[in-house]
């Protein structure tokens, strides 16, 4: 994983609440091997119609949409399915970070794991947000802060694990495998076997 | 005296390898962990790009479900119906089983199904454990009082390589429920009455307990009707205590602990209950006799509504989108919605009784004209088990299609999808659009209420086909 620290950019603004992943990237396309190339099938039926014409009317299809790697999506972002391939294809759609009042648990979990800086901030921001589309705002990972376009910083809460690896571009499996002696110690004291 | 803690409290502390700090999370030990062929290709690609094998094979479970046809397969071919893609994920996953050691319950071992079927069936799925699966309906696991949740790609490497994940421990919330359910309301009308109450995101960095009378009075089979569904109430994990019924239930089973190890195994199972005074972060009752059957008229599994009431009126701009693409009018009931496909399967609703329920309901009736309907078995083991009962000549007798195991139209990646449009009664867990087939419309319901709507054409109240 690529180290993240800032995003700088303009947002985009997804205001709908409980946004699933079947949304974000439908089961019709998980019948991959790969971790690539599922950013065009990223919000797939709402960007295209059923006749496979562009929607011009969702906002992700507009042209001021493009380049914002910055999603405000309403409450609870992420619902549903565990499918690792919603983060995989939001980054490969060129997103770098979510803000929401709620990130569902596993997306959350995912998103954190490869990059995709997920963020929770309080009603009054996002309200802010969502009724500012196109706002030029910096995530700074490091200090867990949003500037807004008139200088004003937010604070986000993030677990310092989380940070620490983004950060760091650090992949936790590695982490992992640090603890194996204890992991095999855990093993042999156990009282009952699985 | 020791603390009063939670049944989850014990699990978890019972596998904590690292403990967790304010820099670091815990290092959970994980027990089971149950593999399938859509969420696994990438992690197994992780372990060979960085020469690992997998740690515990003995400890992993594997199977193909999410992207298989539910029609006869015996050659490469006959995959094929589910397209290329889900043909090439099969025998990719065929191969990963075989190049890391791992034993798959494919095509031909009579033992298929559907991850969360087959746990339990064979009797891998036991209390205390922790188990995982790269789908989000593992916690129906937590039925015999596991700790089971969902987990990415990303984290089903870390279990393949090290047995292990890095977790924050959850908060607590205990949904009580009392009473008795009346006659004609099930297990699936009661975790939808709960979704409904809770909200789709009441139970999000929680784990759920439910207790309370009427969850003891269900059998296992509900009780995982009941976990399987915490995740839509954004839960990764709910837990209900093991008693009587759940070591009924194992017993004699093939993967549980045999001869004196088996009633070590059940000392140990009896003791996994929340101590008196324990404390829940949060708490939640309610009274299971005042249910009716229950179905969704909205684009989530909190939209739901009692058979006989009429859809609420809502405000917002993402309640009328619901409200819109179901093609659904407020105030009133959804009896009034006509039906095109019926679907009685899943994880959530695919097991013996479920189908038997389904049948119940079918027997001497037909399929309304114009109304497909697919009773998909959760395993292999289950569908033989119909089949001894005899209950896929009811379903075929009535005019609806009895198929091999899988996933099938829960998700629609497979093959069985519903047209665009087209209204469904499914007895799977999640009515999100699209996700039985583009511009598909999903209601939400127990296998009689399914069952009762494909013989009606329209939504109905399953308790007038007793």
């Amino acid at each position: 994983m690529k180290p993240v620290t800032t995003i700088r950019s303009r947002t985009v603004a997804l205001p709908t609440r409980d946004i699933d992943t079947d949304q974000i990237i439908a089961a019709r396309f998980l019948t991959t091997t790969s971790k690539e190339g599922l950013g065009k099938r990223a919000f797939f039926d709402l960007r295209y119609h059923k006749d496979g014409s562009r929607n011009e009317d969702f906002v992700l299809n507009r042209p001021e949409a493009e380049g914002c790697r910055i999603l405000v999506a309403g409450n609870n972002f992420g619902c549903g399915s565990s499918r690792e391939h919603a983060p995989w294809a939001l980054l490969d759609y060129g997103f770098e970070a979510v803000i929401s009042t709620e990130i569902a648990d596993i997306f959350c979990s995912n998103s954190l794991k490869n990059g995709l800086v997920a963020i929770v901030v309080d009603e009054t921001t996002h309200g802010w947000l969502l009724e500012n589309p196109g706002a030029e705002v910096t995530i700074d990972v490091a200090s867990t802060t949003i500037t807004l376009p008139d200088g004003e910083l937010i604070d986000f809460a993030m677990d310092g694990f989380a940070r620490h690896c983004l950060l760091e571009g650090i992949d936790q499996l590695g982490f992992l495998e640090m603890h194996l002696d204890r992991i095999e110690e855990f093993e042999k004291g156990r009282a009952w076997k699985p | 005296m020791s603390i009063p803690t939670t049944l989850f409290e014990k699990v978890w502390a019972d596998h904590v390898v690292v403990e967790e700090t304010a820099d670091t999370p815990a290092v959970l030990y994980i027990d089971l962990h149950i593999v399938h062929e859509v969420t696994t290709p990438q992690a197994f690609s992780v372990l060979r790009d960085n020469g690992l094998p997998v740690r515990r094979p003995d400890l992993t479970l594997a199977t193909l479900d999410h992207s298989t046809p539910t029609t006869p397969v015996t050659t490469f071919k006959d995959l094929l119906v589910a397209g290329e893609g889900a043909a090439n994920q099969v025998r990719q996953m065929e191969q990963n089983c075989e190049e890391f050691g791992i034993d798959l319950l494919g095509f031909g071992s009579g033992k298929r199904g559907i991850v969360h079927v087959i746990g339990p069936e064979l009797g891998a799925t036991q209390p205390g454990k922790t188990i995982v699966c790269g789908d989000s309906h593992s916690s129906t696991h937590g039925a015999f009082g596991a700790l089971a949740f969902g987990i990415g790609t990303t984290e089903v490497g870390h279990v393949l390589a090290t047995q292990c994940l890095l977790q924050r421990k959850p908060r607590t919330l205990a949904i009580n429920v009392d009473g008795a359910l009346q006659p004609g309301v099930t297990a699936k009308d009661l975790i939808l009455a709960v979704i409904g109450k809770i909200g789709v995101d009441g139970g999000t960095g929680h784990v759920i307990e439910y207790r309370g009378a009427a969850i003891s009075a269900l059998d296992m089979e509900q009780r995982m009707t009941i976990c399987n569904m915490s995740i839509e109430g954004g839960a990764r994990a709910g837990m209900i205590a093991p008693d009587d019924t759940t070591v009924e239930y194992l017993q004699g089973r093939p993967r549980v602990p045999q001869g004196t190890a088996w009633d070590a195994a059940v000392a140990r199972w009896r003791r996994l209950r929340t101590d008196d005074g324990a404390r829940f972060d949060q708490s939640v009752t309610i009274n299971a006799s005042e249910l009716t059957p229950m179905v969704t008229f909205g684009t989530n599994p909190g939209m739901v509504v009692g058979i006989d009431e009429p859809v609420p009126y809502g405000t917002d701009a993402s309640f009328r989108k619901a409200l819109d693409y179901m093609q659904v009018e407020p105030g009133k009931p959804m009896t009034e919605a006509s039906v095109d496909i019926v679907f009685v399967g899943s994880c959530t609703n695919g097991r013996l009784s479920d189908i038997a329920e389904a049948a119940r309901v079918l027997d001497g009736r037909k399929v309304a004209p114009g109304v497909r309907m697919l009773v998909v078995p959760g395993s292999e083991q289950v569908k033989a088990a119909a089949e001894a009962q005899g209950l896929d000549k009811v379903i075929m007798a009535a005019g609806a299609e009895w198929r091999e195991a899988g996933c099938s139209m829960c998700i629609g990646m497979n093959g069985d999808i519903a047209q665009p449009g087209q209204l469904s009664v499914s007895t799977s867990n999640r009515n999100f659009e699209g996700r039985q087939g583009i511009g598909a419309r999903t209601v939400l319901a127990s296998p009689a209420t399914a069952a009762a709507s494909a013989v009606a054409g329209r939504v109905a109240d399953p308790r007038s086909y007793s």
